[in-house]
């Protein structure tokens, strides 16, 4: 099934799309209890890009986004992963698809009996092993001192504010040094200062490793800020996608309305 | 739609099985299909679990933390629940076998139950309120806050981290504990009787060993091991299914426990037998 928006830029044939995408997702469809989330989605991002993935509550944003890191089996459809189709992989293999990619949730998702370091090293101290200590040491703290939380290495995560909790939660999602980032509302439920530092945390690092990055998020503000390519969901589907000029000029009455209402 | 697209379908299995909604009322065909759900659910997990134990790498700073957690943390209760199976038992026993004028065979009867099996099953059970309810609240907890979704997100598999190192912790720790127990009962079983009827405790452990093999006490100690299992297995299954909020971790951590302790009584019906059957 084809949807009439394919997310991308790019005057490739498809085929050659898949190839050059670090991210390429194809017919992607998802249910929940008989509830269709996800109809027919296609996506590709190449490194370097940002999606921005757009919608209203309860559309499947952020289920697609579980389903890219295979945290969710999709009901159809293909996900591939630096051309590595992840159907029917185990869950090692997938382990090893997922070195590459970081994944920051919605609320941050902080191992709660842990600090803020040991959050950090988490992936590291159990990828990789053969790393010495002391170099593991310095590598968490150039993360945290890169999220500007160098001063706060030992706290635990209910000891600090939810904008500082998305903070560590990027500099976990960074520790693997992945070339795909995976944000969840990174914006969420913070105030427009710590927003607008979330955000040019994200350009910043965008800037400075070219990762590949789709972002989800309510935040057209925050969404404008970081990304340069835009898909709007509705009922499961693209309603929309392009630069933000292409949302603007769009006649489709959903994508005017929320446009309107952001 | 592309062979791709159909062969996405079985992509990627979910690591963790679903449960069905548990506060939805049931027909009692609605609980029939809950039962066979809830077992089929445990046996995918334990497939699955005992697969990731199988693969590298191991977890073993985990596994010694959780060994610390489920042996030394839980040493103190366990001892104090064998010292109080011991007196009672001698109290017990006393009081019936003073009927027979047998009491010269109180230290055996002592000593023969509580280590062939109430030193055992107490362990279990204890083990089973403490360590049960600990890991299902731990795991149940860090599931509905998606730190389960981080570990797998971080490229880490959460069974070979979560319950590979937490079961096989239950199941050599068990046997331990067993040993804790079983002394701590035999000991307050000499105290108790020495306070009605002074002996020495050489006497008491002399008389009470008097013709036991190795085959008396070995396989009892041992059979614990499938008590770890079991705790560990229900506990880490119940916690890693949960859903639902706090509500959901409570649950989780009641039902570890029922489930456990249940599990735990039923399975040692069956290993009693077996032991009587192989060893006697």
């Amino acid at each position: 099934m084809a949807t009439a928006f394919d997310i991308s830029m790019s005057e490739q044939e498809p085929e050659e799309q898949s190839k050059t995408s670090v991210v390429a997702v194809e017919n992607l469809c998802k249910s929940f209890d008989g509830r269709v989330v996800l109809n027919g989605i296609n996506l590709r991002v190449k490194r370097g890009e940002t999606l921005a993935v757009l919608g209203r509550s309860g559309t499947g944003k952020s289920v697609m986004l579980r389903l890219i890191i295979g945290l969710e089996t999709p009901d159809s459809g293909s996900i591939s992963i630096d051309g590595n189709e992840i159907g029917g992989l185990t869950v090692d293999q997938m382990g090893e698809i997922r070195k590459n990619m970081g994944f920051l949730f919605q609320h941050a998702a902080l191992y709660d009996s842990l600090t803020v370091r040991e959050n950090v090293a988490f992936p590291l101290r159990h990828n990789r092993k053969d790393m010495p200590q002391s170099e593991l040491t310095d590598r968490v703290k150039q993360l945290l001192a890169e999220v500007g939380l160098a001063g706060d290495l030992n706290k635990m995560p209910s000891d600090i504010s939810g904008g500082m909790q998305k903070r560590v939660g990027l500099a976990r999602a960074l520790a693997l040094e992945p070339e795909i980032l995976l944000l969840d509302e990174p914006t969420a439920g913070l105030d427009p200062i710590s927003s607008g530092e979330i955000d040019d945390l994200i350009l910043k690092l965008q800037r400075e490793r070219q990762m590949a990055s789709i972002v989800v998020t309510h935040d057209l503000h925050s969404a404008r800020t970081i990304a340069n390519r835009f898909a709007l969901l509705d009922q499961g589907s693209v309603a929309a996608s392009g630069t933000f000029e292409d949302l603007q000029k769009s006649s489709i009455p959903f994508v005017r309305e929320f446009l309107k209402h952001s | 739609m592309s062979n791709h697209a159909n062969a996405a379908v079985a992509v990627i299995p979910p690591v963790l099985p679903e449960s069905a909604d548990a506060q939805r009322p049931r027909s009692e065909t609605g609980l029939i299909m809950g039962f066979f759900e809830w077992f089929g659910g445990l046996g995918v997990f334990s497939w699955r679990v005992l697969r990731a134990a199988m693969t590298s790498p191991f977890e073993w700073r985990e596994l010694i933390r959780q060994l610390d957690d489920v042996g030394s943390q839980s040493l103190p209760l366990v001892a104090l629940a064998g010292a109080a199976i011991g007196a009672v038992l001698a109290m017990e026993v006393r009081s019936s076998m003073s009927r027979f004028g047998a009491t010269s065979l109180l230290p055996s009867a002592i000593v023969y139950s509580v280590i062939q099996e109430m030193g055992p099953t107490i362990t279990g059970l204890v083990v089973s309120g403490r360590v049960g309810a600990g890991i299902g609240a731990e795991l149940a907890s860090m599931k509905v806050t998606e730190q389960i979704d981080a570990i797998e997100a971080s490229a880490i598999n959460p069974l070979r981290l979560l319950a590979v190192t937490r079961i096989l912790a239950c199941i050599l720790m068990l046997p331990l504990l067993t040993v804790a127990a079983d002394a701590s009962g035999v000991v307050m079983g000499w105290i108790a009787q020495t306070l009605v009827q002074p002996i020495s405790f050489h006497q008491f452990i002399d008389a009470g060993f008097r013709g036991a093999t190795l085959k008396d006490f070995l396989p009892p100690t041992f059979k614990t091991a499938v008590f770890g299992l079991i705790i560990g297995l229900i506990a880490c299954f119940q916690g890693m299914r949960t859903r639902g909020g706090a509500e959901g971790v409570g649950r989780a951590a009641t039902n570890s426990v029922v489930l456990a302790s249940l599990f735990v009584i039923l399975a040692d019906v069956v290993l009693v037998k077996f032991i009587l059957v192989v060893f006697h």
